[in-house]
């Protein structure tokens, strides 16, 4: 029986949108007050969903413990209370959640493979959310 | 095509215990699930339901109907018990949220006439959940 876990963390973490292709005056048209020069944080809430048969020896699908490692490992660790700008993953993407949520999905998909990672979902606010499935 | 979902909770305790694992592979395999006197959790049950809705009633189900399935197959059932002892799909088999997730669906999908069961999704935390959609 396939079933699918889904696990929720949170973590907090500043950034700035603004694009260099664009104008200043464009940058505030598009991003308005996420254009900020000094910047603005969120706290994140992320959900990972993971699937898989159930383990008839376990019940489990996967180790809770090693998903939880590395989410805290590589995605916790490497962005809670950090500003996202200045990261390597951003030097080249703009820090949307968009993006965001898509770096996390490639960054559990290439530490993670005791389960199939389904999907990435990240709220910035209680608002919006972001999903990202890898395709 | 309209979901529907219902949200219900119950209180359980239980334990995770594998009768062919050693007490050493169970501590390492279950943590502190694996402490024989058991521990509980609330858990939120939400079943969603899919179907055309009805042209007359305007329902996809009548959720008087749906709720009285839910309280007889699952609340009477798993509520303030103790699912390792007291629920019989957890007589042979580790009361795990993935598990508990199949049992409901087993127990929902055959009472169901009208819609079809699409989800079951059972919060033991917060921030765990399990979701099953019958796929084998």
């Amino acid at each position: 029986m396939k079933v699918h876990l889904t696990r929720r963390y949170l973590f907090s973490a500043s950034h700035r949108l603004h694009c260099d292709a664009l104008s200043e005056e464009a940058n505030r048209t598009v991003y308005g007050k996420c254009n900020n020069p000094h910047g603005h944080g969120h706290n994140y809430a992320l959900e990972v969903t993971v699937s898989g048969q159930v383990n008839s020896n376990t019940g489990m699908v996967c180790d809770l413990v090693e998903l939880d490692e590395a989410v805290h490992g590589e995605v916790l660790g490497r962005f809670d209370h950090m500003n996202l700008n200045v990261l390597e993953e951003f030097s080249r993407a703009v820090p949307t959640t968009e993006n965001l949520s898509a770096i996390i999905f490639e960054i559990l998909k290439q530490n993670f493979g005791a389960a199939h990672l389904e999907k990435v979902r990240l709220e910035e606010t209680a608002m919006n959310s972001f999903e990202y499935c890898g395709t | 095509m309209v979901y529907l979902t219902r949200k219900c909770e119950f209180s359980a305790s239980h334990y995770y215990h594998n009768p062919e694992f050693t007490a050493e592979e169970n501590r390492r395999i279950f943590g502190k699930c694996a402490n024989l006197n058991g521990h509980g959790h609330n858990y939120t049950l939400e079943v969603t339901v899919k179907g055309e809705a009805d042209p007359q009633t305007g329902f996809v189900v009548d959720l008087k109907e749906l709720k009285d399935i839910l309280n007889r197959e699952v609340i009477d059932v798993f509520d303030h018990r103790h699912l390792n002892k007291e629920v019989p799909e957890f007589a042979q088999q580790i009361p795990t949220t993935e598990n508990l997730a199949i049992a409901i669906w087993n127990r929902l999908e055959k009472h169901l006439t009208l819609a079809r069961l699409h989800r079951v999704r059972v919060y033991e935390l917060p921030d765990l959940f399990v979701d099953f959609y019958g796929e084998p």
